[in-house]
């Protein structure tokens, strides 16, 4: 009982932080996505607040646009996570490990850079470089060559939505991949050239298929993360031009539930395209962990050879 | 097939890993790199393989520099301390590997690797994985895999290390036999000397990147070149003294603080002209317990090693390891009488270190 009260004692502040800002939270948006909480009907008084039902879900189902976000969301989820988040990281912490220690270091320093660097810094940055003749860098560069130039935010806008979270994306995999390929023992890795093989035959037929591991992890953990993620498209293109080209289904609860057209927030509708999200992160969480076998997962090393 | 190495050096910025280090070995010969950890034996290996690159020198294989050589173009099998097996490939499949990157046809593959494994004695576990099997059969495919494609030269870098001790003793046989049966070249590290001592034709041994030997076992033994030799190889260890040297009634005496011993005449014209301190080495089996010896002292610590007792007797302020029979049941704080085998004596300059050839 003693030793309970104790464990209890140590766990207690992590999970009142749980409990606070997730849980509650979780608890609190469910709640409203069941009311008509809007600012066009808000008073001092909460009190007035209507409990409207499932009614919001259905108006999530018959919204014109809610199909178009949906499909949005999985293409961008996707592209971003395919090119970048699993190929190109594997690329980079391939390459990398590879080559001279202290060049590899440096370089996986250089693209951890887009990750820690402030979002609106971040996406000025890219907003400069995509910018129309004749202020865009790109712009200038294409000038400068001769070339035509080209309103790429208005013309390409899913290319630089992928592309600026893939570039952030990276240092994530990069990290994992880099040192699961760092702890495959040396014995092995030399073997293998005793063996015979070139070093492209050696990541084909030995190091890959020791990363399995690492890979399905970074799936699962980056797709659910880049679902849940808005604030970069809010930034670089705010889900446009035009009419939600490149609206995703986080950014549309936020923009219904914090940000909507003429300050008119309607909280309670954008809580239900929150709570949808919330269910299909879940449900993916447990397919994931069901196809891939997370309990083995964290049972024990999967890269420990002896 | 020979190999040659000659002047070679590898540094890791300013770490000297090996240092100016000459050798040839010689077609079939069985040559054991001995010497404790961070001696650069397994740097050296490892250069052979083509994994590191030399700093200086040359690395010849039969008439051929193999400095620039991929590893894989050098035609060597290798067996790892760990068994660097594939975890994610059959036995069959670990076998098959260097076959496969060979392009040797499939029909070919499968016959050599069947053959492989037979002569490992692992033909029934083709199909299971790495972590299905015990370490002493991890060993075997590691070895199935060095042999099946028929190098010119086998490098082995600790093999038997992670083996329990009975298992060891059985491997160290099998690859000794199936090596000289094959008449592969093989190249052996280890920290171990007693399967330096039982497995090799010729032992290299090293310290601090330098070569130290080169030697048969024997040699070895009973004539180490210097005092680092005379105390890695043989087990227990060789008993060290400073001595000096001193004429009484005309005969020779060996002098320490607490020991006084007469020296045989073969001795006497060096060690007359042997100027202040020498040290004294002797073997334990060259001290026995004596009832009627001239040196007298005290048993200190008793070790049973089955066989023998290993007795840590104190003479004055002097330690001595010696075997004894265990039949004398000798315990600690006995009163004892010992003798010299005077004979076996080896001497070393205490500056150099270098064996001082008296006889």
């Amino acid at each position: 009982m003693q030793a309970n009260l104790t464990a209890y004692g140590f766990m207690a502040p992590a999970g009142l932080l749980v409990l606070l800002f997730f849980f509650l939270p979780v608890l609190i948006v469910l709640y409203l996505s069941l009311t008509n909480l809007a600012s066009a009907n808000f008073t001092s008084n909460l009190a007035e607040m209507e409990f409207i039902g499932l009614r919001n879900f259905q108006t999530l189902l018959n919204d014109q646009f809610a199909k178009k976000i949906f499909f949005n969301t999985i293409f961008y989820v996707m592209s971003t996570l395919a090119l970048f988040n699993v190929t190109a990281a594997l690329i980079v912490s391939l390459l990398t490990a590879h080559i001279n220690r202290r060049a590899g270091f440096v370089f996986r320093a250089l693209w951890i850079l887009p990750r820690i660097t402030t979002s609106t810094v971040y996406i000025l940055i890219w907003r400069r470089m995509m910018a129309e003749a004749p202020f865009g860098i790109i712009n200038q560069v294409n000038t400068a060559l001769g070339w035509p130039t080209w309103n790429y935010g208005a013309e390409n806008p899913w290319v630089f939505v992928i592309l600026v979270n893939g570039f952030i994306g990276i240092s994530f995999g990069m990290i994992i991949f880099t040192s699961a390929i760092e702890s495959i023992p040396a014995d092995l890795m030399n073997a293998s050239l005793v063996d015979g093989s070139t070093y492209l035959q050696r990541i084909r037929h030995v190091t890959l298929p020791l990363l399995r591991w690492p890979l399905l992890f970074v799936v699962t953990y980056q797709s659910l993360s880049l679902l849940t993620s808005f604030e970069q498209i809010l930034l670089l293109t705010d889900g446009g031009p035009g009419l939600y080209r490149t609206e995703v289904w986080a950014l549309t609860a936020f923009h219904r539930a914090l940000s909507n057209y003429f300050g008119n927030t309607q909280w309670g509708y954008g809580s239900a395209f929150a709570v949808v999200l919330v269910i299909i992160g879940v449900i993916l969480a447990v397919v994931y962990m069901r196809v891939f076998r997370f309990d083995e997962l964290v049972a024990e090393p999967r890269i420990e050879v002896l | 097939m020979e190999v040659e190495l000659s002047n070679l050096s590898k540094k890791f910025g300013d770490v000297v890993g090996v240092e100016a280090l000459d050798l040839d070995i010689h077609d079939g010969e069985f040559v054991a790199f001995l010497g404790p950890s961070g001696c650069g034996k397994t740097t050296t290996l490892l250069m052979m393989a083509g994994i590191y690159r030399p700093t200086t020198g040359t690395i010849r294989f039969g008439d051929r520099i193999v400095n620039q050589l991929q590893p894989r173009d050098r035609n060597i099998g290798m067996v790892f301390q760990s068994y660097a097996l594939y975890p994610h490939m059959t036995v069959f499949g670990n076998i098959t590997y260097p076959l496969k990157l060979k392009k040797v046809p499939r029909q070919e593959q499968q016959r050599r690797v069947e053959a492989a494994a037979e002569t490992m004695g692992i033909a029934h576990l083709l199909d299971r994985r790495p972590a299905q099997l015990s370490g002493g059969q991890q060993q075997r495919v590691a070895l199935g895999r060095a042999l099946v494609k028929e190098p010119d030269i086998l490098l082995f870098d600790e093999p038997l290390s992670n083996l329990d001790a009975r298992l060891r003793l059985t491997m160290r046989g099998e690859i000794r036999s199936l090596q000289k049966r094959l008449g592969i070249t093989a190249i052996y590290v280890t920290h171990d000397q007693v399967e330096a001592l039982t497995m090799a034709d010729r032992i290299a041994v090293m310290n601090l990147g330098r070569l130290q030997a080169f030697a048969t076992p024997d040699d070895l033994y009973e004539r180490p070149p210097t005092k680092f030799i005379a105390g890695f190889v043989g087990n227990p260890p060789m008993n060290f003294l400073d001595i000096e040297f001193a004429q009484e009634n005309g005969t020779l005496q060996l002098r320490s603080e607490s020991l006084e011993l007469g020296l045989p005449p073969e001795f006497a014209a060096a060690a007359a002209a042997a100027d202040g301190a020498v040290t004294f080495g002797i073997r334990p089996e060259d001290i026995i317990l004596d009832d009627n010896g001239p040196v007298s002292g005290e048993v200190f610590v008793v070790e049973p090693l089955g066989r023998d007792d290993l007795l840590d007797i104190i003479v004055g302020t002097e330690h001595f390891l010696l075997l004894a029979d265990p039949k004398r049941k000798s315990r600690a704080g006995d009163r004892v009488r010992l003798s010299f085998d005077m004979t076996r004596a080896h001497f070393f300059d205490p500056r150099s270190e270098l064996a001082l050839s008296w006889k």
